[in-house]
């Protein structure tokens, strides 16, 4: 509560349906001075900000998540409802509540707002992306629309320079106001009510908008093709392609300036203190270890660049629609689509978002395996072992092989996920109903580079605090594992033999010997456990103390001496399925509020990571490459 | 169930792709639904499928032809076609 603190300021809350725009209105009012954290207790995101209006009042604004109606049938819209209603005691009440609604389609914001009228809070409705809805030809009578509703409405367009500053000067008005709102009884609106709203609201729009007599037909003439049985799902296909193939191609030239720039500080280092322990964990410790995170930001942001892109482009939901059936083969919802999209970049937000799902058989089967799917952090430990392991080949003179097992790595993921998720609904929801597959297509909208960079940016804030906190700690943590205690006085081997990352890592030698790991593996897979990206900077701390300056310049030159194909592919494998990473668990527990599907989901995968392995590494030595 | 047994009406659930229509009618038959008595009446209303509305099939999945994608007045909206069963059209 540092930076959002309550400044004695006014308190407004956004409240909408999805695909309103809200998120881009909030960033358009707030800018940068916004703080994302928890609703206590629960695992709903809440996102606050903070801003002056012109005449200089300050304005504490949350962005609710989105809603179609009060009745709340899931966590998230219970928070909604709660906030809207004042019945969250963490929560200021808000003194007025801008409804925001697509100018576009209009049908669904007016019935909620109809429905909101009845908590009998200040409100004001705000037509947001009126630039598109003008460009084609719909009109909406203003004063006719407020009159009929009798609530003030503004228009805005969030996404355009100048879009807000009408929003602004009447927010600046209401911020003035002091008056508060009676506070009424509300109870959940029955069938009939909602339809009486629904006619109420379709009555208004016929009576204040009128829509072109030619329509807009982009989005028909794209869901053409898009959402074609056919070609729909091989377009699917090939964006998936094309992101994973940019992902390892495109940063390329970028993580070799970042690690040139790491190189050459650690270097510096070396050269500037005397040798000692000061020098080794500066050098070997701190600047290798961040640095070697670091590296992947490029291959961070491209992933989330085309999820943001696809996102904003309105086909994140045309991708759940394909997606259903096959999802549904599998026990899984077609809205778990988009958790299972994020997890690609990180399970947590990914397992997060499984709160859109308001089943909780559904919700409970795709945090199970969305671990599954190959998060970011698996990218630093697979690029490692793919460069150092996979030649660099062409194939047909357009693939690049080293790309094709990345992508292998990936599909197998996503494959276990579902069949991992067919067996959870065999074994445990037998005999559950199946729940409702419902969802607007939102129309296709050009994404707006503000919000693309904006998304990035908290992408990119997110990453670095992570590696600059956990990972920094870790990285101390392992450095001192590796080099305490200090080899014997005469000692021939290498020191880190005598230090305590030995000792732990050939306590495990029996466990994971036949799966073909060496201690070195056994010791970066330890604080891997805090994030899996550790264990290639935990790899480069055993190596490099261990190997000198030679082998900290490239970690994969030395694994590619010190391991053999076969434990090479079976870390690769390992990686696919192993519960490595601490925070997906507590995020699990949280999530579903239980030890039990924590631990579930913990056994289930460290049992097919140990089985798989081990197949792996006894296939590849029976093929020669042991 | 009147609309059921009326000639006229039929389900969206069992219309083809291009149909178009108006909806007559929500009426959750037995078996359309697991959810709780209603539940799936006052959802669907949410998204726009109340009496009257414009409706016209857009599109629809691989496999079963199923999901449907739906023109709903001015709206597009995703479901599935056993939902789907619960609203008679005309």
């Amino acid at each position: 509560m540092s930076v959002i603190a309550d400044h004695g300021g006014r308190h407004f809350a956004l409240i909408g349906t999805p695909n309103s725009g809200k998120t881009a209105l909030f960033n358009a009012l707030t800018g940068s001075r916004q703080k994302v954290a928890n609703y206590p207790g629960v695992t709903v995101e809440r996102k606050a900000g903070l801003f002056r209006t012109p005449s200089g009042h300050s304005v504490n604004l949350i962005d609710l998540p989105g809603t179609y109606s009060l009745r709340a049938r899931s966590p998230d819209e219970q928070v909604t409802r709660d906030v809207v209603l004042g019945r969250l005691a963490s929560e200021t009440r808000p003194d007025l509540l801008l409804c925001v609604a697509d100018a576009t389609n209009l049908r669904l914001a007016l019935r909620l707002l109809i429905e909101l009228k009845r908590v009998g809070r200040p409100l004001l409705l705000v037509l947001n992306m009126i630039d598109i809805a003008r460009r084609r030809g719909i009109e909406i009578d203003l004063e006719r629309l407020a009159a009929e509703l009798g609530v003030p409405v503004i228009t805005a367009a969030a996404v355009r320079r100048g879009g807000t500053d009408d929003l602004m000067r009447r927010l600046d008005t209401l911020a003035a106001d002091k008056h508060a709102g009676a506070a009424t009884e509300w109870k959940a609106p029955t069938t009939s009510e909602l339809r009486a709203a629904q006619r109420e609201a379709d009555r208004i729009i016929k009576a204040a908008v009128r829509m072109p007599a030619k329509p807009d037909t982009l989005t028909a003439r794209l869901d053409a093709v898009l959402l074609h049985p056919v070609a729909g799902l091989v377009i699917l296909l090939a964006i998936l392609f094309v992101m994973f193939q940019a992902v390892f191609t495109w940063a390329q030239p970028l993580m070799e300036l970042i690690s040139g720039g790491f190189d050459a500080l650690g270097t510096a280092v070396h050269d500037a203190l005397p040798a000692g322990l000061l020098q080794s964990f500066l050098q070997d410790g701190v600047i290798n270890g961040v640095g070697s995170v670091i590296v992947f930001l490029p291959q961070i942001l491209i992933l989330f660049l085309f999820i943001l892109l696809l996102e904003d482009f309105g086909y994140m939901a045309r991708a759940a629609f394909l997606m259903d059936r096959i999802m549904g083969g599998a026990g899984l919802h077609g809205r778990a689509f988009i958790p299972l999209l994020s997890s690609f970049a990180c399970a947590i937000p990914g397992i997060m978002a499984t709160r859109v799902i308001d089943n909780p058989r559904d919700r409970l089967t795709t945090i199970m395996v969305a671990p599954l799917m190959t998060c970011s952090a698996r990218i630093p430990v697979y690029t490692l072992i793919i460069a150092a392991f996979i030649p660099n080949k062409q194939l047909w003179g357009l693939i690049s092989l080293q790309g094709l097992v990345m992508f292998g790595l990936y599909a197998a993921g996503i494959v276990s996920a579902l069949g991992v998720s067919f067996l959870a609904k065999f074994f445990f929801w037998r005999d559950d109903p199946t729940p409702p597959f419902m969802l607007e297509l939102p129309d296709y909208k050009l994404p707006r580079p503000r919000s693309i960079v904006m998304g990035l940016y908290m992408r990119a804030k997110m990453f670095l605090q992570r590696a600059g906190t956990t990972i920094f700690s870790m990285m101390v943590l392992i450095w001192f594992l590796a080099s305490f205690p200090r080899p014997p006085a005469g000692a021939t081997g290498p020191a880190i033999d005598y230090s305590l990352a030995a000792i732990i890592g050939k306590a495990l030698e029996p466990v994971l010997a036949p799966v073909g790991f060496n201690w070195q593996i056994n010791v970066a897979l330890i604080p891997g456990m805090a994030a899996r990206e550790v264990a290639v900077a935990a790899l480069g701390t055993v190596y490099s103390i261990e190997g000198g300056k030679e082998a900290a310049e490239q970690i994969g030159h030395a694994l590619a001496s010190k391991w053999s194909l076969a434990t090479a592919l079976s870390v690769l494998v390992w990686y696919i399925f192993a519960p490595q990473c601490a925070s997906t668990l507590a995020v699990i527990k949280r999530e579903t509020g239980s030890w039990r599907w924590m631990a579930i989901t913990f056994g289930y995968m460290l049992a097919l990571a140990y089985l798989a392995s081990l197949i792996t590494y006894n296939v590849a030595v029976a093929l020669g490459a042991g | 169930m009147e609309a059921e047994n009326s000639p006229e009406y039929s389900c969206l659930g069992h219309a083809p792709r291009g149909f178009r229509g108006r909806i007559h009618a929500i009426a959750v038959g037995r078996g359309v639904s697991d959810l709780p008595d209603g539940e799936l009446e006052r959802r669907l209303i949410e998204l726009g499928f109340t009496e009257g509305a414009r409706i016209e099939i857009l599109h629809e999945g691989i496999f079963g032809r199923d999901p449907i994608a739906v023109r709903v007045n001015d709206a597009t909206v995703a479901l599935r076609r056993r939902e789907a069963m619960a609203i008679f059209v005309i």
